[in-house]
């Protein structure tokens, strides 16, 4: 049995999950994006394909194309499409009946300003695709918002004219993160700022969150409505209970490891290779 | 040990380094990439693009 690693550069998450395939003797292929051709009828000698692309467009383009030749991919590729966007996600989650905070989709700057003074101020502005807490606004304001709607049609390309606005959840300093596996919560942590931006790669700091029943089952309520595998889901604690925010599919774990006390690149190796046999 | 190409300062390489790998100087802090292992060679990260993240 063979495994692939889809890789672009090797970060230390990666870099865990390589000793961790190493510990269980299995038989790796390292696959680099940034070298790979695919021809659409054949793919690496590999049984499957483990993502870790740092490209959404690539991952997602990749999973198809070893789909396509038979491969199995962890994450699958509709995973990846319903993930990587922040709309699709929004949808899968409202068919499955999952919390969240509530959301707009509108595609011109009338229709946006008209949907946000629907919700009331403050609403957030995000891009439909984009992680790592980028391009995020929180707009206070109609000056914040027409002046926000101008540049990202004038300045961005053709997809941040996809205004995807969601209500803004006052949620007190912290999200959690859960770390999802097949049908298993396996560990939490909290992401504590004074920026009402949480993302760690914001600088925001973990500590742990004990997984209660109601963070599992709504972890693993939103992992199966985007298709499930292994994923990173974000939630907001609000008044009304904890709302799904989104759910990411090359999850980082370098940092949750020491504080969940959790070997996350163990259990993923553990269920990439129950899943290859 | 390696040699930042940015700065020329030693740069400690990790247990097992692969190809792809990244690295960052102590000294001047730049991110960088082991781009060979045999001879061993050292490169400027790739800055984040759009797409990239989880």
């Amino acid at each position: 049995m063979r495994i692939g690693l889809l890789h672009s550069l090797i970060r230390k998450d990666e870099k865990l999950l390589l000793e961790a395939f190493k510990k269980a003797r299995c038989d790796l292929q390292m696959i680099d994006d940034r070298k790979l051709i695919m021809d659409f009828k054949s793919a690496p000698p590999i049984d499957l394909l483990l993502e870790r692309s740092i490209n959404h467009s690539r991952a997602l383009h990749a999973l198809r194309l070893f789909e396509s030749v038979g491969v199995k991919c962890i994450n699958r590729h509709q995973v990846a499409t319903v993930c990587g966007d922040k709309m699709l996600t929004t949808a899968a989650l409202a068919e499955a009946g999952v919390a969240q905070p509530d959301s707009r989709v509108a595609f011109t700057e009338t229709s946006a300003i008209e949907a946000i003074e629907q919700m009331g101020y403050p609403v957030v502005l995000k891009p439909a695709v984009g992680s790592w807490g980028r391009l995020l606004s929180k707009v206070n304001d109609r000056d914040a918002a027409e002046s926000i709607l101008e540049h990202k049609t004038v300045l961005g390309s053709y997809h941040h004219s996809v205004f995807y606005i969601q209500e803004y959840i006052d949620k007190a300093g912290r999200d959690i993160r859960t770390f999802v596996i097949g049908d298993e919560c396996i560990a939490g942590i909290y992401r504590t700022s004074k920026h009402w931006i949480t993302n760690t790669a914001r600088g925001a700091e973990a500590s742990k969150c004990e997984i209660t029943p109601e963070i599992a089952d709504i972890s693993l309520a939103a992992a199966a409505a985007v298709g499930g595998g292994v994923v990173a889901v974000d939630l907001l604690e609000s008044p009304r209970g904890l709302l799904v925010n989104e759910v990411n599919y090359t999850m980082e774990f370098k940092n949750s490891i020491d504080t969940t006390g959790v070997d996350i690149p163990a259990r993923i190796v553990d269920y990439v290779m129950r899943e290859a046999n | 040990m390696a040699t930042c190409p940015v700065c020329d300062a030693d740069v400690e390489l990790p247990a097992d380094p692969v190809v792809g790998e990244l690295l960052t100087c102590d000294d001047c802090g730049c991110e960088l990439e082991i781009l060979a292992l045999d001879p061993f060679k050292l490169g400027e990260a790739p800055e984040a693009e759009e797409d990239w993240g989880e």
